[in-house]
């Protein structure tokens, strides 16, 4: 199945701002961030299809999942 | 005051706002916890709002590192404290303004008073005290404007009692510090982040206009790219 990845602010860094990849049936959240590097230490939000969602939720063919770093200076 | 003309200094907020409108911004009561990137800015604009009351919290001096971004610091403010220093440019820049400066942590001053504040802005730097600045306006039924800077990127959003869009945004978050740990922090991510937050705050006072309610605003100064995530 293809999944819209959009990466946010510092997870671009040496990534990309968004591409379409090609996952297996039964993918979760985690295993994209994981196949990505993505520290979870630096997670603030995922979302999936502009909709909150868990690192274990599974993706679906079309998915657009969205990966934000937390932000939290002042 | 009704029946009285405006002084001057407030004449170039009308039209934007109505005479009546400035008069609730006079007896608005606002709380800023944390007097650094973000709590500068938006100090300074409560006062030059007219923001007759303001409360703020924060239990450090200005250090070197901080004059990349924080507007009341200088180099004559160098160790001393932030709530003092702004206390004193208040007075230069607003001297209608009662402000009530707390050196220390909100958490040692807060009391099972709900104050009279009209709305808490957060202005701290760290999530743990951030959720529980959150919990305490959700007790007190306070409505809270948050904000987060790191690098060159900012959020903010409101949340009412009952509503906790600020725990759904970093209900993954493993640490207290966000990527400003890495980052840093670039002197106009606080600058923009602050005018919204009291933008919001004003509206809040006014009853008017569009809120970040249930919303969360982001901005990418690098890339330009702006996002509000909907719930």
């Amino acid at each position: 199945m293809q999944v819209k990845v959009k990466l946010f602010a510092t997870f671009r860094k040496g990534r990309f701002k968004e591409a379409v990849f090609e996952y297996p049936e039964g993918t979760r959240v985690r295993d994209v961030i994981e196949e990505l590097k993505i520290p979870l230490k630096e997670l603030g939000i995922v979302f999936i299809n502009g909709k909150d969602a868990s690192l274990d939720a599974e993706l679906k063919e079309g998915d657009v999942l969205s990966i934000f770093p937390l932000v939290g200076g002042g | 005051m009704p029946g009285t003309r405006l002084l001057l200094r407030y004449i170039r907020n009308i039209e934007a706002i109505t005479e009546e409108e400035q008069e609730r911004i006079f007896k608005a009561h606002v709380a800023v916890v944390g007097c650094g990137g973000l709590g500068g800015y938006v100090i300074s604009h409560l006062a030059r709002l007219g923001v007759r009351r303001i409360t703020a919290f924060d239990p450090d001096v200005f250090a070197e590192h901080n004059l990349n971004r924080q507007l009341f610091s200088g180099l004559s403010s160098l160790g001393r404290s932030k709530v003092e220093v702004i206390e004193e440019a208040l007075r230069d820049i607003n001297p209608e303004v009662e402000f009530y400066g707390f050196k220390g942590r909100f958490q040692d001053f807060w009391t099972d008073d709900r104050g009279d504040y009209t709305v808490v802005i957060d202005a701290l730097d760290n999530l743990k005290d951030r959720r529980e600045l959150a919990g305490w306006c959700r007790a007190k039924k306070l409505p809270l404007v948050y904000g987060m800077v790191a690098g060159w990127y900012g959020q903010v959003g409101t949340q009412f009692p009952g509503e906790n869009t600020l725990d759904k945004i970093c209900h993954l978050a493993g640490k207290e510090k966000g990527v400003e740990e890495k980052e840093g922090v670039l002197s106009f991510v606080p600058a923009i982040i602050a005018s919204i937050q009291v933008a919001e705050a004003v509206k809040i006072i006014l009853g008017r206009g569009e809120l970040l309610r249930n919303k969360f605003f982001l901005i990418d100064l690098l890339d330009m790219e702006t996002e509000i995530l909907a719930w």
